[in-house]
C-alpha cells in the first residue's frame, strides 16, 4: 500500500502532500520536515530509494525523483515494488506534463486542485489504480468537461433565480 | 527567475477558468514564495487565514467564491497551519447538487481536511450514501474517494451496501474504484466485510482486465493473512499471468512496451506467497516464471521492476535449479549494472536468494564490497542487511567490526540502535572467543549508549560470570580480569552509559579484587567516582554501592581488615538519607554487612557464587515451628481462603485496586521486571522450569473462588504468558559453551575431515574459463585489500600456501564421481541440508551469458570417509565450492584459497545449528519460567491479584510497628545471593535491623517471595501479615 505521496521543492516547501491513512496535521508537518531533511542530505547519483522506518514506522520504504526544483516522493510498505514506484512517479509526472506542457513548480501551486485530481486517479485510497498517463488524462480531461458543462447548465438556473427574486 | 517568467503564463492560464485560481491567491503564493524566512512565511500565511476567516463568516459568499477560498485553506493547511474552522464549510459544499465542481472540491477539501473519526463525518455520511447512488459516475467517483478516507469502522455498515451495489456498475472505472474501496474496509476492520470476501474472487474474472487488476489488491492482502485457503487460485492466478505476459491484454494496458507490468508484479507478489514452502503450487508456476525472466526486457526499469519481483518470487517457491539460474543471472546483471537502483536491488534480491542457494554471495563478492563502501547510505545498510544474513563464525569478525565502524560514523539514532543490535545479535552466535565478544561488547556500548537493550547487558555480565563454562578456570580468570582491566581503563572515559556504567560496577564489584591485580582500596575508589559522577542515575548508584558492598565483604571474608575510605563513608551517608528506598536500603545493608564477621558475611556474600543457585524452600517449612509456637499461644490457625467467610467481601474492593496501589508510597507489583532472564547455569534449568509449570494448575483453580470474576479473565493469565514469550533472550551460539563436549569434539573430527577433501579436490576451473576471464578483465583492476577483505568475508583466513589444484584433471574426476556422489547424499539426505543436494550446479547452455566468464564447478565434493562418518555424524558437510566470476581475479592461488575455507566455516556453523537447538529447546522454558511470574503478579488483568493486591494493601495500612525477629534470622538462613537476574539486588537482612519498620520489612520479604510468587502466588503473604499481626 501507498502510505503517503508529496511533492516538495527544493527549498522544503510542500507543494502536495497527500496522506492515505490518518496523520495528525502536526506530524504530517514533521514528516514532511524530516522527509526534506534527508532529501537535501543526498548526494548525486544515488540510489532513489531510502529508509524511512525511522520516522514513518516499521515496513516502510521511500522512493524519490528529483526533477528540476521538486521532489516527489512516494512513501509505501512491502506490498510494492520499489522499482514501480519509481514508474509510478514517471507516470505522475508524465501525466502533469501532458496536462501542463512544460510543467513547473508555479503549474502545481495553483493547480492544486487539478493536481489532486490527476493523483487521485493515478493512487486511490493507497492503491495504484492506473499507470497509463494517457488513461489518467482522458479521465481528468472527461471531468474537467463535465465540471464546466455543469458549470454552463447551472448558470441559467442561477440567472434565473437572481432574476426572480429580483 | 524561472518562476516569475511562468507567472505571467499562469495568469493567463487563471484567466481560462476551470481549475485557474484568482488573483489573490497568486499573491498569496508569490509572497510565501518570497518569504525569506519561517517566521516572515508564518506572517502572511496568519494574515491569510484571518482573512479567509472574514470572508467565510460572510452569510452568502458566492459558491465560486466559497471553492477557491477551500483550495486556499487547504493550500494554507499543507503549509502546516490550522483551518478547522473552515471544516463545517467544506462539508456544506459536499452537500451541494447543483455543482459538480463544487461538490468535487467539497470533497478534495474534506478528505484532506478530515481525519476518519473527525466528529462532522457523521454530516457527511448521508451525502456519501445519496452520492453512492448518483446517476452521474464522477460524483460516484469523488464519494468513493471519500469513502476511502473518511469512513471508519463504526460508518462502514452505512455505505456497505452501495459500495457493493457498486461492484456491477457498468463503468469499470466505478468497479475499480469500489473494489478499492472494499478492500479498504477489509483494512480498516476485516471483520466488516468478512461475509463479502468472495466478491473479490467474482471480481477477479471481470470482463475488464483494469478491475481484474485492482481485485488483485486485496487479495494479497487476504492471501498474505492466509495462504491455504486461496490455493485453489494458483491455477487462476497462473493462467492470468501467463496471458498477461503474453500479451493477450488489450495494447492499452502496455506500459513502455510491457505488458500491464503492475499486474504482473502483482501477480507475482501473489504467487509468491502461495507457493511458499508448497512443492506443488510451486510445481504449476515454474513455467510461466520461467516465461517472465526470457521475456523481460531488461532495458527499462519497469522490465527490471518486473524481473526483480520474478527473483523474490523464485526465491519463495521450491527450489528449481533452473530458475534459480535464471534469477542469478538476473542479479549479476543487477549489480553490475551503474545503476545504484538496480544495485540496491540487486543486494536485495541475493539476500532473498541467499537461503536457498547460499553459494551466490560468493559469485559476487567484489561487488558486494563495492556497495558496502559506496557513498549512497541506502545500498550500504542494504549491504549490511544481505552481510547479517551470510554471517557465519568464519567471518563474523570483519562483518561486526564493519558493521561498528558504520555505527560509529552515523547520528541517525534510529538506525544506530537498530545495528547495534545486530551486531550484538552476530556476536553473541557465532563469536569465535570470548574475549573478542567482551571488547566488541564494550565498543558497543560505548559508541551506541544507552540504545542497546538492557538484555545484552545481562548477557555480557553472564558470560563473564561463566566464562566458557570448562572446567578450565584459568581461561574464565583471564577473560575476567581482561574484563576488569579493560573496565578500569575505559571508566577514564568522562561520559558513559547507563547500561554499561552498570555492568562495570557489576563486574568491578564480583571480579574487581579476585585477581589480586588492585587493591581493594583501588577499586572502590574507583566505584565511589563513579556513584558520583553520575549521581543522577540512580540505577548505576545502585549497582555501584551493591558492588561496593560486594568488595568489603569479600575483604572481610578472605580476614583482611577493612578501613571504610572516607569518599565510601560519605557516598554511604548519601545514600541513607537518600529519597530511593532502594538506595536507602543498601546503603544499610552495606554497614549492617561490614560489620558482621568474617564467617558470617561469608555465608551472606560468598566469594564468586553468582552463577550458584539460590535454594529456595517453596513450602516454608522453616516457619513451621514458628507457626506451631503462635497457635500453641493462642494465634489464629491460618483458614485457606475458601473457606473464609468474608472472601467475598473484597470484591467490593474491586474498583479502586489500581489507584489504591498507586496512592501507597509501597509497590506491590513485582520490584521491576526481572531483567531479561538470563539463565545463569545449565543446572538452574531445573529449578526455573519447575517454576514455568507449576504455577497454572494452582492458579484457575483459585480463581473460581471468587465468584464474580468473570469467566474470560482465567484465559487472560495463560495467553498472556505466552505472548510473553516472544521476548526471551537470544541464546549462545558457541557449541562449547553449555553443551557436553561430546558435541565439539565430534565438530572437531568433522571439521579436520573436511579440510581433507578440501585439500584432495579443491576447487576446480576449467582453464579455458580462466583464459577467458583474464583476457576480458585484467586482475590488477581489483585491489589486494579488497580481495583480502572479500577473503575474510566469504571464504575466511587467507592461507597463501596453499598449493593451486591442477583444475582440469579434477574436473574430470569430481564429475565421473558425480552422479553417484549425488545419489548417496540424497539417501543421507536427513542429516545433510537441503541446500547442499540443490546446490549442484546447473548449467543451461542457453541460459550461458556472455559477459559471464564460464566456471564449471565442482558441485559435490565428498570424502568417502566423510560420508560414512556422515551417517553416524550430524555434522556431515557436503561442501559446494563455487567460484563466482569476480572470486577468480587473481589466478588459482586464490582460488585455492576459497575451496577450503568456506568448508570449515560451514562445519562449524552446522555444529551450531545443532547445539543452538538445543539450547533453544531448554532456553524457551527457561526463559518461559522468568518471564511467567511477573505476568501474574504485575498489574494484568487479572482481577483474582488485584484484589488480593488490594487486600494487601488495606492490611499493610493497618499493619504494627511490632515485627518479628524471628521471620527475618531464619530468612536469613537461606543464603540469598544476588544475580544479574535479579538487577544485582541483595536480599540479605541483618538481625541488627529488627528496628527497621514494618514497610521495609515487608519490603525484604517481598524479595524473598519473589522467587516463588508463580508458585504460591500471594495468598502466603496473606498468612504472614496475619501472623505478624
Amino acid at each position: 500500500m501507498i502510505r503517503a505521496v508529496m511533492v516538495i521543492n527544493t527549498q522544503g516547501k510542500p507543494r502536495l502532500a497527500k496522506f492515505y491513512d490518518v496523520q495528525s496535521l502536526e506530524k504530517q508537518q514533521e514528516l514532511i520536515r524530516n522527509i526534506y531533511g534527508v532529501l537535501c542530505s543526498r548526494a548525486e547519483n544515488v540510489s532513489n530509494f531510502m529508509e524511512v522506518e525511522s520516522f514513518f514506522g516499521p515496513d516502510t520504504r521511500l522512493v524519490y525523483k528529483h526533477y528540476a526544483t521538486l521532489y516527489f516522493v512516494f512513501i509505501f510498505d512491502s506490498s510494492e515494488n520499489e522499482l514501480a514506484m519509481l514508474d509510478l512517479i514517471q507516470v505522475f509526472v508524465e501525466t502533469l506534463e501532458k496536462c501542463f506542457r512544460n510543467v513547473c513548480e508555479l503549474d502545481i501551486v495553483f493547480n492544486y486542485s487539478k493536481m489532486h485530481a490527476i493523483l487521485d486517479e493515478i493512487v486511490f485510497g493507497g492503491q495504484v489504480l492506473e499507470t497509463s498517463s494517457a488513461e489518467v488524462m482522458r479521465a481528468v480531461e472527461e471531468i474537467s468537461k463535465l465540471e464546466t458543462a455543469s458549470n454552463s447548465i447551472s448558470l441559467v438556473p442561477k440567472s434565473v433565480s437572481s432574476w426572480r427574486s429580483r | 527567475m524561472e518562476q516569475l517568467k511562468s507567472i505571467g503564463r499562469e495568469l493567463a492560464m487563471g484567466s481560462q477558468g476551470g481549475f485557474g485560481q484568482s488573483k489573490e491567491f497568486l499573491e498569496l503564493v508569490k509572497s510565501i514564495g518570497e518569504a525569506r524566512s519561517k517566521a516572515e512565511e508564518d506572517r502572511i500565511v496568519l494574515h491569510e487565514i484571518e482573512t479567509l476567516k472574514r470572508r467565510l463568516s460572510d452569510p452568502d459568499i458566492p459558491k465560486r467564491k466559497m471553492k477557491e477560498y477551500l483550495i486556499r485553506l487547504v493550500y494554507v493547511e499543507m503549509l502546516g497551519h490550522d483551518a478547522s474552522f473552515a471544516y463545517i464549510h467544506a462539508v456544506k459544499m459536499t452537500h451541494d447538487d447543483s455543482l459538480l465542481l463544487l461538490k468535487r472540491t467539497g470533497y478534495l477539501a474534506v478528505t484532506l481536511f478530515l481525519s476518519d473519526d473527525h466528529d462532522l463525518i457523521i454530516l457527511i455520511v448521508n451525502t456519501i450514501q445519496k452520492d453512492l447512488r448518483s446517476d452521474n459516475y464522477l460524483v460516484v467517483c469523488s464519494a468513493l474517494n471519500a469513502v476511502c478516507k473518511l469512513i471508519n469502522d463504526e460508518t462502514i455498515p452505512a455505505v456497505l451496501p452501495q459500495v457493493l451495489d457498486l461492484l456491477s456498475h457498468p463503468k469499470d472505472a466505478v468497479r475499480k474504484k469500489a473494489i478499492m474501496a472494499l478492500h479498504r474496509f477489509y483494512r480498516k476492520s476485516p471483520s466488516s466485510v468478512s461475509h463479502l470476501l468472495s466478491n473479490f474472487r467474482k471480481r477477479l474474472s471481470d470482463n475488464d482486465p483494469g478491475v481484474m487488476g485492482a481485485t488483485l489488491c486485496p487479495l494479497f492482502d487476504l492471501i498474505a493473512a492466509d495462504p491455504t485457503s486461496f490455493k485453489d487460485l494458483v491455477p487462476t492466478f497462473v493462467n492470468i499471468l501467463k496471458q498477461v505476459a503474453e500479451r493477450r491484454l488489450p495494447k492499452a494496458y502496455d506500459y513502455h512496451s510491457m505488458p500491464a507490468p503492475f499486474i504482473q508484479i502483482k501477480l507475482l507478489k501473489i504467487l509468491a506467497l502461495l507457493a511458499a514452502g508448497d512443492k506443488q503450487a510451486s510445481d504449476k508456476m515454474y513455467t510461466v516464471v520461467g516465461d517472465i525472466f526470457r521475456k523481460c526486457d531488461s532495458a527499462s526499469n519497469i522490465g527490471n521492476a518486473v524481473l526483480y519481483e520474478s527473483i523474490c518470487c523464485v526465491s519463495s517457491l521450491y527450489p528449481n535449479p533452473k530458475l534459480l539460474e535464471a534469477a542469478t543471472d538476473v542479479i549479476s546483471r543487477f549489480l553490475k549494472s551503474d545503476s545504484h537502483n538496480l544495485k540496491y536491488m540487486g543486494i536485495d534480491s541475493l539476500g532473498r536468494l541467499i537461503k536457498t542457494s547460499p553459494e551466490i554471495a560468493e559469485q559476487h563478492q567484489l561487488a558486494v564490497i563495492d556497495c558496502l563502501e559506496d557513498p549512497d547510505d541506502t545500498l550500504k545498510r542494504k549491504t549490511f542487511e544481505l552481510l547479517y544474513k551470510m554471517t557465519k563464525s568464519s567471518n563474523v569478525e570483519v562483518i561486526v567490526d564493519r558493521m561498528i565502524d558504520y555505527m560509529i560514523s552515523i547520528n541517525d539514532n534510529h538506525y544506530k540502535t537498530y545495528i547495534a543490535s545486530r551486531c550484538v545479535e552476530l556476536a553473541e552466535q557465532f563469536t569465535p572467543t570470548n574475549n573478542w565478544f567482551i571488547l566488541t561488547m564494550n565498543k558497543v556500548f560505548e559508541h551506541a549508549g544507552d540504545l542497546v537493550n538492557v538484555k545484552v547487558a545481562h548477557n555480557l555480565m553472564r558470560l563473564i560470570a561463566e566464562g566458557f563454562g570448562e572446567d578450565d578456570q584459568t581461561v574464565d580468570t583471564q577473560l575476567r580480569s581482561s574484563a576488569v582491566q579493560s573496565y578500569l581503563h575505559i571508566l577514564g572515559e568522562p561520559k558513559l552509559p547507563s547500561v554499561f556504567l552498570q555492568v562495570i560496577c557489576w563486574v568491578l564489584g564480583e571480579y574487581g579484587t579476585a585477581d589480586g591485580k588492585y587493591p581493594a582500596s583501588y577499586i572502590i575508589g574507583k566505584l565511589c567516582d563513579v556513584a558520583e559522577a553520575y549521581s543522577s542515575d540512580e540505577t548505576v548508584k545502585a549497582y555501584a554501592i551493591t558492588a561496593i558492598m560486594k568488595i568489603y565483604a569479600f575483604e572481610i571474608a578472605a580476614g583482611r581488615k577493612v578501613d571504610m575510605l572516607p569518599e565510601c563513608q560519605s557516598l554511604v551517608e548519601e545514600l541513607s538519607a537518600s529519597h530511593s528506598t532502594d538506595l536507602q536500603q543498601r546503603a544499610y545493608e552495606m554497614q549492617a554487612v561490614i560489620g558482621l564477621d568474617a564467617h558470617a558475611v561469608g555465608s551472606i556474600i560468598p566469594s564468586d557464587a553468582s552463577c550458584e543457585d539460590i535454594e529456595i524452600d517453596k513450602d516454608l517449612s522453616f516457619l513451621n515451628n514458628y507457626v506451631q509456637q503462635s497457635i500453641e499461644k493462642g494465634a489464629q490457625p491460618y483458614i485457606p481462603e475458601s473457606e473464609r467467610s468474608g472472601a467475598l467481601n473484597i470484591s467490593s474492593f474491586r474498583s479502586q485496586d489500581q489507584h489504591e496501589v498507586t496512592a501507597h508510597g509501597l509497590r506491590f507489583e513485582a520490584y521491576e521486571l526481572p531483567k531479561p532472564p538470563v539463565p545463569s547455569t545449565v543446572a538452574s534449568f531445573t529449578s526455573s522450569a519447575e517454576l514455568v509449570l507449576v504455577p497454572e494448575p494452582s492458579y484457575p483453580r483459585e480463581t473460581h473462588q471468587v465468584a464474580s470474576v468473570p469467566s474470560g479473565v482465567l484465559d487472560a493469565g495463560p495467553s498472556e504468558l505466552k505472548l510473553r514469550l516472544d521476548g526471551v533472550q537470544k541464546k549462545w551460539g558457541r557449541p562449547t559453551y553449555s553443551t557436553p563436549s561430546a558435541s565439539s569434539s565430534s565438530d572437531s573430527t568433522s571439521q579436520k575431515t573436511t579440510n581433507g577433501v578440501a585439500q584432495t579436490v579443491a576447487s576446480t576451473v576449467s582453464s579455458k574459463a580462466q583464459e577467458t576471464y583474464d583476457s576480458r578483465k585484467s586482475p590488477v583492476e581489483i585491489s589486494p585489500e579488497k580481495q583480502k577483505l572479500a577473503a575474510s568475508l566469504f571464504g575466511g583466513a587467507l592461507k597463501t600456501e596453499r598449493k593451486p589444484s591442477p583444475a582440469n584433471h579434477k574436473v574430470v574426476k569430481t564429475s565421473s564421481s558425480h552422479a553417484t556422489q549425488k545419489s548417496q547424499v540424497s539417501k543421507m539426505a536427513t542429516v545433510s541440508t537441503e541446500g547442499a543436494v540443490d546446490r549442484t550446479n546447473y548449467q543451461a547452455p542457453d541460459l550461458l551469458d556472455l559477459s559471464e566468464p564460464t566456471v564449471t564447478s565442482a558441485p559435490l565434493s565428498i570424502d568417502p570417509f566423510g560420508q560414512l562418518e556422515g551417517l553416524l555424524d550430524p555434522n556431515l558437510v557436503t561442501s559446494s565450492v563455487n567460484h563466482g566470476a569476480d572470486g577468480v581475479s587473481k589466478a588459482p592461488d586464490l582460488m585455492g584459497l576459497y575451496a577450503d575455507t568456506p568448508v570449515s566455516g560451514q562445519s562449524s556453523s552446522m555444529g551450531f545449528d545443532v547445539t543452538s537447538e538445543f539450547l533453544n529447546t531448554t532456553l524457551t522454558d527457561q526463559g518461559g519460567a522468568a518471564v511467567a511470574y511477573p505476568t501474574q503478579i504485575s498489574k494484568g488483568p487479572n482481577v483474582k491479584d488485584s484484589l488480593e493486591k488490594d487486600a494487601l494493601v488495606r492490611q499493610l495500612g493497618v499493619t504494627p510497628s511490632s515485627q518479628n525477629p524471628n521471620l527475618f534470622r531464619d530468612l536469613l538462613g537461606e543464603r540469598i545471593r544476588d544475580k544479574p537476574l535479579w538487577g544485582d539486588k541483595i536480599s540479605t537482612r541483618d538481625c541488627k535491623n529488627q528496628e527497621a519498620h514494618t514497610g521495609k520489612a515487608f519490603g525484604a520479604l517481598w524479595r524473598y517471595t519473589r522467587f516463588f510468587e508463580a508458585y504460591t502466588s500471594l495468598h502466603f503473604l496473606h498468612d504472614m501479615l496475619i501472623l505478624l499481626n
